[in-house]
């Protein structure tokens, strides 16, 4: 969910939209947001499946350190989603334990 | 390779001073910071800092960072982003991993202003989505504007939970309860007050038992605590979809270990810190430091000690008087040590006067 209205920061100004591509859906979100921040508007929150326990894992430190956000992004494996913006035409899929190579874009 | 007199590794609040006034003094400063911009934790900070006066008391973190990074960029800081210092090599070669490869960055002096980064607990179903450091779910809503969760149970009272506390209800969230396994709440007062008024019960001497849910957090059982047993008896499950877990900070120190600084265990600064003597150099000749890396503080005295640092480094290259390098310190040490007052501060400089001492007999 955005946050629209903030009694200290304002209104959420308007950002050029982007849309990518989330497990074959179309996801709308801000140029530039990191791709966590865009699903989490969404609702999205199991952002990878663990190797051995088939756990699920989701935003955890939201600066880059704890890799619990890591998905394969435009067939890479393991990138942070917490700290890699969004572009257009990206494409994004929850991680499978260690992650697959797909096509690079 | 880079070349400069004053590198500075993390552009917060510390590295942002330390900058500021190396470059003021006439360095060739290079700031280097892992994100895509400066400014560090500060642009999530959008409550006004107390205190004294000259310590922005009413300011808030977001306009003191753009405030920072606008002298910075004046004084003609070099800044290098998107860079993540992994290395320091012969106590005077930075390397930095970046999207495009590596980078090297040779000076004559070191500034190590990294911060430091969330603690976390352990407990039943700590790593579903849903259970998150306090401070990520501060990032997400202050700094990209959306909300983690809806119902939030925040676990600790120390400042950082009591404020994102209150800003989650800013952002729209609802919080059910701060939980703390103390007997008394951890942090000021007046945030304390102010998250009470607003409707949150404080629940000292509780802790959390399990988060549960599948795939994602959809409950959570909190129980109380006596002398940090769990009382049997008192569990009860609370409706939320968010843990956030507000337990304290640990400095990063890794590349001060690595360059061979000399790190002291202090609980009071949150764990292992560089040792330092008063002009902010590590026990390596060369390397300072300055901030939440050689002690968990706040924004305000991380400037402080950023300032130290800079002028000591430039100080050392010979581009200040030493009288003159003198003065400015003196002033900072003064209003450090105004900073430090108080009940919370008195601890933490007592532990900071300790690991000076340390520095000194080293
Ligand atoms: S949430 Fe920790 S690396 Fe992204």
């Amino acid at each position: 969910m955005r946050v629209l209205d903030h009694p200290i920061l304002g209104r959420l100004e308007a950002r050029r939209k982007v849309t990518i591509t989330v497990d074959g859906q179309p996801v709308e979100a801000f140029e530039g947001e990191p791709i966590l921040a865009a699903l989490l508007a969404k609702g999205i929150r199991v952002n990878r499946i663990t190797k051995k326990r088939h756990e699920p894992r989701g935003l955890f430190c939201g600066i880059g350190r704890c890799t619990d956000c890591v998905m394969v992004v435009n067939g890479v494996p393991n990138v942070r989603t917490c700290v890699t913006p969004v572009a257009e035409g990206m494409t994004v899929e929850t991680q499978q334990g260690l992650g697959k190579w797909g096509k690079a874009k | 390779m880079t070349r400069s007199d004053v590198t500075i590794i993390g552009a917060g609040p510390a590295g942002l001073a330390a900058a500021i006034e190396a470059a003021r003094a006439g360095a060739k400063v290079v700031l280097v910071d892992e994100n895509a911009r400066p400014g560090g934790q500060l642009f999530k900070q959008i409550h006004k800092f107390f205190g004294s006066r000259e310590h922005f008391a009413g300011t808030r973190g977001i306009d003191l960072a753009r405030k920072l990074c606008q002298e910075a960029q004046e004084l003609g800081v070099q800044l290098v982003l998107d860079t993540a210092a992994f290395a320091i090599y012969d106590g005077r070669i930075v390397a930095g991993t970046t999207p495009k490869g590596t980078v090297q960055i040779e000076s004559e002096r070191i500034i190590l202003a990294t911060g430091a980064m969330e603690n976390t607990f352990s407990f039943k179903g700590w790593t579903k989505p849903g259970v998150m450091g306090a401070g990520a779910a501060q990032t997400m809503i202050n700094l990209h504007r959306v909300l983690p969760g809806s119902r939030i149970l925040m676990v600790g009272s120390g400042n950082v939970g009591l404020i994102v506390t209150y800003q989650l209800l800013q952002a729209g969230a609802d919080v059910v309860a701060v939980i703390e396994a103390l007997p008394k709440i951890g942090g000021y007062a007046v945030h304390a007050a102010k998250v009470r008024r607003a409707g949150v019960p404080i629940l000292t001497s509780h802790t959390v038992l399990e988060a549960k849910g599948e795939p994602e957090v959809s409950s959570a059982v909190i129980c109380q605590l006596d002398d940090f047993k769990p009382v049997a008896g008192t569990e009860r499950e609370v409706e939320v979809d968010t843990v956030c877990l507000a337990v304290g900070l640990t400095p990063l120190a890794e590349l001060a270990w690595m360059a061979g600084c000399q790190c002291e265990y202090l609980p009071a600064l949150g764990g292992f810190v560089p040792v330092h003597d008063e002009r902010m150099e590590t026990t390596v000749k060369g390397i300072f430091v300055a901030g939440d890396v050689t002690g968990v503080e706040e924004a305000s005295t991380a400037i402080e000690e950023g300032r130290l640092a800079g002028i000591a480094a430039a100080a050392s290259l010979g581009l200040l008087s030493p009288d003159e390098a003198e003065e400015r310190m003196t002033a900072a040490w003064e209003r450090l040590a105004a900073l430090r007052m108080g009940p919370f501060g008195e601890g933490r400089q007592a532990a900071k006067e300790q690991l000076m001492k340390v520095g000194k007999a080293g």
